[in-house]
Order: structure tokens, then C-alpha cells, then sequence
């Protein structure tokens, strides 16, 4: 157990350290950097989502006054290389894919680039893109993963002979022998469309050569460490690129892709001028990653008393276009599709493949949407098979400490679902359930549970690094290379530097993301920055901490470990009046010669690549879990309906900073909401219709009630002081819970199992539910 | 490409001049000038984080001919924040409910504020939630973006602002 301390910031709704700036309008965006000279950049997609490139030709855009270049792919030093997402080393095993930075051979996608064009103006780069002709020869394509499988589909690659990416396999126990005990087994088929980030900045930013030959970004993005990719890509060493970060206006995983920082670079070297690109936002919702659409099948068998004794599943993803982080997305769809339930017997496989879609790759769940939706489906069906309350099944099944994962491991945080559960059905039922609105809408509820992992891969070998230093003042500079999306991930830093130091969050500046000037801390992607970073903060202010302690008590006369940090003093616990300032101790530090400037390094815990055909073992450091409860209104007139309650909860092991925790849960959950029915892409044989806001349906302030947060606090989580990770895990349980209460409300599921569940599909299933 | 013309007009309390694109809507003209406060989400009037006062009126600025704005006053975010008392203090609110997030629909969200306020908006959460949204954002949810708006509400309601 932690031991007991009295913290006076962390746990607390602090005010985060560039809060004030953002409300102010002050604070800068990828697309609010100029500079004199600068050079506006576009990019020229592919009209085709399958075709074969036969040639480009650029003389007629070269030749437009006021374009300075136009590149293909023959203009890049190494077109071809692998991708990475900042891991330290090289995983291999199938995981790193092909990145290829402009067109060649075959065309995979309307998302793929085939020329780069920077110009004196926007309009002149557009004018010049009109310009380019492109020799296609279109070819017929595959649009679906379960058809790109079958022998003699069309191959999406020039680069491979089939379009299986991936195909991996868990199991345990004897799934056939199982089948044969259960009392009700549930089949069925379930399909999830492909979701869009829709962050409200689009990708963008600008760079320029500095004085010193760097090719110097100004690029907002989630994994700082492309830097590398980007020298590999324009044959330079690691060091002669940089990027300054910039905050995020928003990234939920759709970030973590590489987006302009390539292009900038070739366009940059290529006219030796600054250079800015901003994608539109029709561009941004065509080109960027999707969470990976899943067909899953699942086979659930359970006793008459309510015990779920197997589970045989088997997904098939649409990885689209590029692998990217296909094949860790579908480990975490593997390794989670079982839920967080204790089930003996499970077999889940799962196979990745191209298609000529828009690639999928990270998408806030990372693989764990997907499966959670089709098991919280199947819970319920189950329940009402078996005539067993739907809350009470899952109650028999749910996961406790000691538990194993399919794959044998152990989690060694805390498992709270049951007790999260309890707390959310408490709530949602604390009012007896109407049948009906006074307006004739009928009212349906359900709740839906799931756990999903915080912290990256563990064969990953995941680290991070944060520096400190003091100020003569006894103010502090924290450098942490943390890319910041929104979620607060550097102000959390800030206030643990606070509180170790005993000081308030204004005497903490955070220089956050510059690859050139801050430790490296890994991406901002896995729920894993306050995990990586937090601990990697900790053990820093820990090492400053036993550096002051002997000054402060050789000055105090009293031995280090009777000293406490606070109120801006170094005092003696058991007497707190005798104390001496925080800057005279570190100024006494400085006369003597000590260092006031620290990095420390956090590792996760490491493992090696799972055997593909048989996982075993630990994957991931430990895992989030989460309940949501929710009532809705279905409209059986029309098919609509209208979410009237949403109840989110969380063992958060530790809350850091109250407000970030709760605006993780309440904009977690609004991120997923409208996943089943609204949000839809309406792709069409690889083209995306919807794509911008008018046509891609987000929820607005008015279509949502209040979230109504519950968070426990365990203290069972690896972060500092027993932290777990919010950020992703917030929306998982939520889409499942919305369909699972239109099934209650409307009391059939039929159509219930694919997305878009449209409200014309409710409406189809009403009247068939009325024929009967 | 496309003629150039001047137009005159009043910015965050300031008269200025500005070259602007015949056809260019007024988010661009006032990007173009360094008012980064106003953000680009979408250019086709669905996201509302470009939301300015045009004459006192919550507007979409890139719904908004920059050309048609001559001889009229706009005032961003930044601008309102250091003049006006009212949303000095809804930024402060933001800052203290937690209603910030990856920050990007801010501006517009305050400004959206703002003219609900300033019209005599009360403390009503629905009514704040429709008064709000034409302000897409995907960070917070609008709980604690309700909250801020509300808790201004209510100072007013108590004559404390």
C-alpha cells in the first residue's frame, strides 16, 4: 500500500499552468507560426483509391510564377523506410510497416501522396496542383478486409503478394470441451465503422533551415520522435532535425501518424525558404488514420447459474491503406476482447488486412472500442437468455485482484470494476425507470463495463525522461519533451514537481517538446504519459529532494529524514514551525557547489515479442477500468432517440488534477457516444462522403446532458502515487452502453450489431418487433 | 489572382486598415494580420471556433466576406479579454471550472459566451448549452464549459459582476 501522506496540490482541480493563455487567445497553435518569406506548401492526393502510377508530370506547375517546387517521389532521398512511433529500439516481428512518403507503383488509397508543390501563396500551390498531370492506370481495388482475404483478391501492395497484415491468436483452456457444459451459447456477427478523431485543429504546421544547417518544425504532433524518421527520410543525421513542438488542438490518436513534418522538410530543403502547410478540413477527415472498422464473431457460452465458461472470437480488421500501427492495434483488440471478466475457456483470433480504404491507425481505445461494443452486446444477451439481470451477470463474471488475463497474466494494479459497477448502478437506478416520457418516448437503460490498458507495449521497451532545474530564485524549470494534445498532460508534470518541492504551481515552468532542448518522454499516445512521465518526474524531484536534504539539515540540526517539503520551506515534521526557506537551502546547495539541475529516466517494465500464434504472458504494464450507465428516450414514431442520462466511472487508482480526471471522463465519453449511430464516415469504395461537419455529425453542447462523473481511487494503479491512466480508457464502455439501452427501450435486437445503427434501422426493427 | 482592396475597420477597440482578397472571408483577413486568437477549424461555418463580435453580434467569421466588413467593428477573444470586464472574468472561469482543454475551440467558445451574457443570458445549463452550440469541441464534453458559463451567469444574477 502507498504510504499515507498529506498532499496539498496533487488531487486537487489546480488551475493547469496554460490554462489562462488558451482562454486569453494567447496561446499558439501549429498554424499561428510565421515568418518573413515563408512559403505556402500543398499536397496532391491521388483521385483514385486504386490505381497504378504510371507517371507524373510536373513541368506545366513548375513552370507557374511563383511556384518554388513541385517533388515526387523521385525528389526524396529514401522514399521508402519503416515506420516507428519513438520506440528505443527495433521491434521487428512484423510490427514496423512500410512508410512511404510519396506515390509509387501502386496507388493504395485517395489519401496517398503523390506530389508536393510550395508556392508564393496558398493559391498559387493550389493553381499549381491543377497542374500536375498524373498518368494513372486504374485499377478495380478491394474495399473490404473479410474479400481481401480471399485467395485471388486483388493485391492493394506492390510491395507484398497478399493483404494479410497480421494474424495472431490467444487462448487458454479447452473451448470446445466448455461449449459442450454451457446451458445458452450467444452467435452472432458485429461490425464497427471506421471513426474519426475530429479534433477541431487540423493537421498543420512550418518550418524553416536554421543558421546552422537544422531543418528546424514547428509542428504539432503526438510522437515528437518522428524527428528521426524525418532525418532517416532526407539522409541526415538524427541531430540536424528538429522540431519545436507546438500544443495540439486536440490529437486523440490521430497525431501519432506522421502528418506534414516530412513534406515540410523536402520542401524546405528543396527551396531553402520557410515553409507552412495546413491541411483543410475535407483533406484532413480524407487523409488522416480511422480507428480500424472490425467484423467480429462471437461465440459465448455460459451455465444456467450465470457463469460464462467460454468465448470463441474472431475478428477481421481493415487495416486500409498502410500498415502503420495496425498490427498494436490488433493486439490490443486480441488481447481485450474477452473483457474484463474471468472466462476459462477463450480462444480469440484475429487477422489484419490492406485495403484500399483510408489506412487505420490510432484511434483514442486503440483496438478496444471495437471488441468492448460486441462483448457488452453479447453480456446482455446472455443476461437475458439466461433470465438473469443484466448488471448481475456481469457481477458473476467480473474480474477481482488475482485474476488472470487470457493470456495468463496477472494484472498487479487493482481490478475496482465490480466495485466501480456497483457505484454506477446505484446511481442510474437510484430513480425507479418509467417506461415512458410524458411525450409517449419510451425510456431504456443499460450498463456496460470494460478495462483497457494504460502505458505502452511492454516488448516496446518503453522509457521516458524529464529534467529539472532550480532557479537561485527557488523557482524551477521543468524540460520534458511531453507533447501536449489537451489532455493536460504537462501540467500534471508541473504540479508534481509542486508538490514534491513544496511549492505552488507558478513557481514551476514547464518547456515542454522541443527535441533539441528537452528530454525525451516518448509519445503522448497509450494513456502514458502520466504513467511514463509522472514516475520519470517523481524519481527527478526525488534525486533534487536528496540533494537539498542534507543542507537543509545541516542549516536546521536536524537529521534528513525528520525534514518535510513545504509552504515554500524545508521543516521539521514533527514541528513545523522550525523550517528554513526553500531558496535559502538551494542557494546554501549552489555556494557548496551542488548541482541544481537533474534528468531522470522511467522505465515500464519489459518483456519480449509474444509468440504471433500462441500470446502469452504480460503485453502491457497494468490496465483502466471503467463503467458507464445510460438512459435514453427512443422515438418509435421515428426511430430517433436522445441520450437523457450518462453516467461515467473510473477507478482512477489516484486523481492527479480533479478537473483533468473528470474532463477525461465527460469528454471520453461524449467521444464515443454517438460512435454506433451518428458518427459515420459513409465510405464508398475508398471514398469518404462525409467529410467535414456538416456531413460527419459530432455531438454539440446541446445534443448531450451532463456527464455525471464517479471516480474511485484505489491507489492500485503504477503511476505516481498509485495513479492509473484516464485518457483512452474514458472511452471505452460507453458505445455499448448507448445500444444496449435503445435495446431496452425498444426491446429487440435486431439490427443492433452493425454499425451505423441509423435511426432508420431502429425504425426497421421496431415496426419487424410490432409484425410479430 | 484575385484584386486587391483596403478596407477601414475597427478591431478590439483599435481603427485599422486592411489589404484584403475581394473574395477572402474576414477569418482569413484577420489571420493574415496576426489576430491568431481567431482559429481556422473547418472554413465553412460549422465549427465556430473563428466566432467574433462583428457590431456586437456573435458571427462566423469565415462565413463573413472580409470585404463587407468595411466601416464595421470586430472584437476577438484577446481583444474582449483585456477591455471588457465581462469576459475577462468568463476567461477566468474557464481557467478556474477546468473548461480548458487542448484550448483550440476556447476563443470561440468565450465570444460565444460573451454574447450569450451580454444579452441577458441566465443561469440555465440548457440555455447555455443551446447559446453554445454552434461551438463544436472534442475535448471537454461542454460539462465544465456549461460550468464556467453558468457560474458567470449566476455573478450577474447576484449583481457580483
Amino acid at each position: 500500500m502507498m504510504q499515507k501522506r498529506n498532499l496539498k496540490l496533487v488531487g486537487n482541480a489546480v488551475p493547469r499552468h496554460d490554462a489562462a493563455a488558451k482562454a486569453k487567445g494567447e496561446q499558439l497553435y501549429s498554424d499561428d507560426w510565421t515568418m518573413p518569406n515563408m512559403l505556402y506548401a500543398k499536397v496532391l492526393r491521388s483521385a483514385y483509391p486504386a490505381a497504378i502510377l504510371r507517371g507524373v508530370n510536373t513541368k506545366k506547375a513548375k513552370a507557374l510564377p511563383g511556384v518554388h517546387a513541385v517533388l515526387t517521389a523521385d525528389d526524396v532521398p529514401l522514399n521508402e523506410d519503416i515506420t516507428k512511433f519513438g520506440q528505443m529500439r527495433d521491434v521487428g516481428g512484423g510490427f514496423e510497416g512500410l512508410y512511404k512518403v510519396l506515390a509509387r507503383g501502386k496507388i493504395r488509397s485517395k489519401s496517398e501522396a503523390i506530389a508536393l508543390v510550395a508556392a508564393e501563396t496558398e493559391e498559387i500551390a493550389e493553381e499549381a496542383l491543377k497542374l500536375i498531370e498524373v498518368d494513372y492506370e486504374v485499377t478495380e481495388g478491394v474495399f473490404d478486409p473479410r474479400e481481401a482475404l480471399l485467395p485471388g483478391a486483388y493485391v492493394v501492395s506492390s510491395e507484398d503478394s497478399s493483404n494479410e497484415i497480421m494474424r495472431t491468436q490467444v487462448q487458454c483452456g479447452d473451448i470446445e470441451e466448455a461449449f459442450k457444459r454451457c446451458d445458452v451459447i450467444i452467435e452472432d456477427d458485429y461490425q464497427t465503422t471506421p471513426h474519426e478523431h475530429a479534433y477541431i485543429e487540423t493537421e498543420g504546421g512550418m518550418g524553416w533551415l536554421d543558421e546552422n544547417g537544422v531543418i528546424t518544425l514547428r509542428v504539432g504532433v503526438q510522437v515528437l520522435e518522428h524527428y528521426r524518421t524525418v532525418a532517416k527520410i532526407m539522409g541526415l543525421p538524427h541531430t540536424k532535425v528538429r522540431n519545436i513542438g507546438v500544443p495540439m488542438g486536440g490529437g486523440f490518436g490521430g497525431k501519432e501518424d506522421i502528418t506534414v513534418e516530412t513534406y515540410l522538410a523536402l520542401l524546405i530543403a528543396a527551396t531553402r525558404r520557410p515553409v507552412k502547410m495546413v491541411w483543410t478540413r475535407e483533406e484532413s477527415m480524407e487523409t488522416h488514420a480511422k480507428r480500424h472498422p472490425e467484423y467480429l464473431h462471437y461465440k459465448t457460452g455460459a451455465t444456467k447459474d450465470g457463469k460464462i465458461l467460454a468465448q470463441e472470437i474472431s475478428i477481421v480488421m481493415d487495416g486500409g491503406s498502410y500498415t502503420y500501427l495496425t498490427p498494436w492495434v490488433q493486439m490490443y483488440s486480441t488481447y481485450g476482447a474477452v473483457g474484463p471478466y474471468n472466462v476459462p475457456n477463450v480462444h480469440v483470433q484475429s487477422v489484419s488486412a490492406f485495403t484500399n480504404n483510408t489506412f487505420s491507425s490510432a484511434n483514442r481505445g486503440f483496438g478496444g472500442p471495437q471488441v468492448n461494443f460486441a462483448c457488452e452486446r453479447q453480456m446482455d444477451r446472455i443476461a437475458d437468455a439466461l433470465g438473469i439481470d443484466r448488471v448481475e451477470l456481469r457481477r458473476r463474471n467480473l474480474m477481482h485482484n488475482g485474476d488472470r488475463l487470457p493470456t495468463g497474466f496477472i494484472p498487479q494494479g487493482h481490478i475496482g470494476v465490480s466495485e466501480i459497477m456497483d457505484k454506477v448502478e446505484a446511481e442510474l437506478n437510484k430513480t425507479k425507470k418509467p417506461d415512458r416520457l410524458p411525450d409517449g418516448r419510451k425510456i431504456g437503460r443499460a450498463i456496460a463495463v470494460g478495462h483497457m490498458v494504460y502505458g505502452r507495449l511492454t516488448f516496446m521497451h518503453d522509457s521516458s525522461r524529464v529534467s529539472i532545474r532550480i532557479e537561485l530564485d527557488g523557482s524551477v524549470t521543468v524540460r520534458a519533451g511531453v507533447p501536449d494534445l489537451g489532455g493536460g498532460q504537462a501540467s500534471v508534470i508541473c504540479q508534481i514537481v509542486a508538490e514534491e518541492l513544496g511549492l505552488d504551481m507558478e513557481d514551476v515552468h514547464a518547456y515542454i517538446m522541443d527535441t533539441h532542448l528537452t528530454p525525451l518522454c516518448g509519445t503522448t499516445t497509450a494513456t502514458r504519459q502520466l504513467y511514463m512521465s509522472g514516475n520519470a518526474t517523481l524519481k527527478a524531484t526525488a534525486i533534487m529532494k536528496e540533494r537539498l536534504l542534507p543542507v537543509a539539515s545541516k542549516l536546521l540540526g536536524y537529521p534528513s529524514e525528520n525534514l518535510a517539503f513545504g509552504d515554500h520551506s524545508i521543516y521539521l515534521v514533527n514541528n513545523p514551525a522550525i523550517r528554513i526557506p526553500f531558496v535559502t537551502v538551494v542557494g546554501h546547495l549552489s555556494n557548496d557547489g551542488g548541482e541544481l539541475e537533474t534528468i531522470a529516466q522511467f522505465n515500464a517494465p519489459f518483456t519480449e515479442v509474444p509468440d504471433l500464434s500462441d500470446i502469452k504472458g504480460q503485453l502491457n504494464p497494468d490496465l483502466t477500468y471503467t463503467c458507464h450507465g445510460v438512459e435514453v428516450a427512443v422515438d418509435e414514431e421515428t426511430g430517433m432517440y436522445e441520450i437523457l442520462r450518462l453516467i461515467a466511472a473510473v477507478d482512477a487508482g489516484k486523481m492527479i488534477n480533479k478537473n483533468s480526471c473528470e474532463g477525461q471522463m465527460e469528454g471520453g465519453c461524449l467521444y464515443n457516444a454517438w460512435w454506433p449511430t451518428h458518427e459515420d464516415l459513409q465510405w464508398r469504395n475508398g471514398i469518404t462522403k462525409a467529410n467535414n461537419f456538416s456531413t460527419y455529425y459530432i455531438p454539440t453542447a446541446a445534443d448531450m446532458p451532463d456527464v455525471e462523473t464517479i471516480i474511485m481511487e484505489s491507489g492500485g494503479g503504477l503511476g505516481p502515487y498509485g495513479a492509473k491512466g484516464v485518457g483512452e480508457p474514458s472511452d471505452n464502455s460507453i458505445a455499448p452502453a448507448v445500444v444496449n439501452a435503445i435495446r431496452d427501450a425498444i426491446g429487440t435486437d435486431m439490427n443492433l450489431n452493425k454499425m451505423p445503427i441509423t435511426p432508420e434501422k431502429i425504425l426497421a426493427a421496431i415496426k419487424a418487433r410490432d409484425s410479430k | 489572382m484575385s484584386e486587391k482592396i483596403n478596407i477601414k475597420l475597427k478591431i478590439n477597440g483599435v481603427f485599422v486598415t486592411l489589404e484584403v482578397l475581394a473574395h477572402q472571408n474576414l477569418l482569413r483577413a484577420l489571420r493574415d494580420n496576426y489576430y491568431w486568437d481567431v482559429k481556422c477549424g473547418c472554413e465553412v461555418g460549422e465549427c465556430g471556433t473563428c466566432t467574433v463580435l462583428l457590431d456586437g453580434q456573435a458571427v462566423k467569421s469565415c462565413t463573413v466576406l472580409a470585404a463587407a466588413c468595411d466601416g464595421h467593428e470586430i472584437w476577438t477573444d484577446k481583444g474582449l479579454g483585456l477591455s471588457t470586464k465581462l469576459t475577462a472574468r468568463i476567461q477566468d472561469a474557464f481557467v478556474e471550472c477546468g473548461s480548458v482543454q487542448c484550448g483550440f475551440c476556447t476563443p470561440g467558445m468565450v465570444v460565444a459566451a460573451t454574447d450569450y451574457l451580454k444579452n441577458g443570458g441566465k443561469p440555465d445549463r440548457t440555455a447555455i448549452r443551446e447559446a453554445i452550440s454552434g461551438n463544436l469541441c472534442r475535448c471537454t464534453g461542454y460539462v465544465k464549459i456549461v460550468d464556467a458559463i453558468y457560474k458567470v451567469a449566476k455573478d450577474i444574477e447576484e449583481g457580483l459582476l
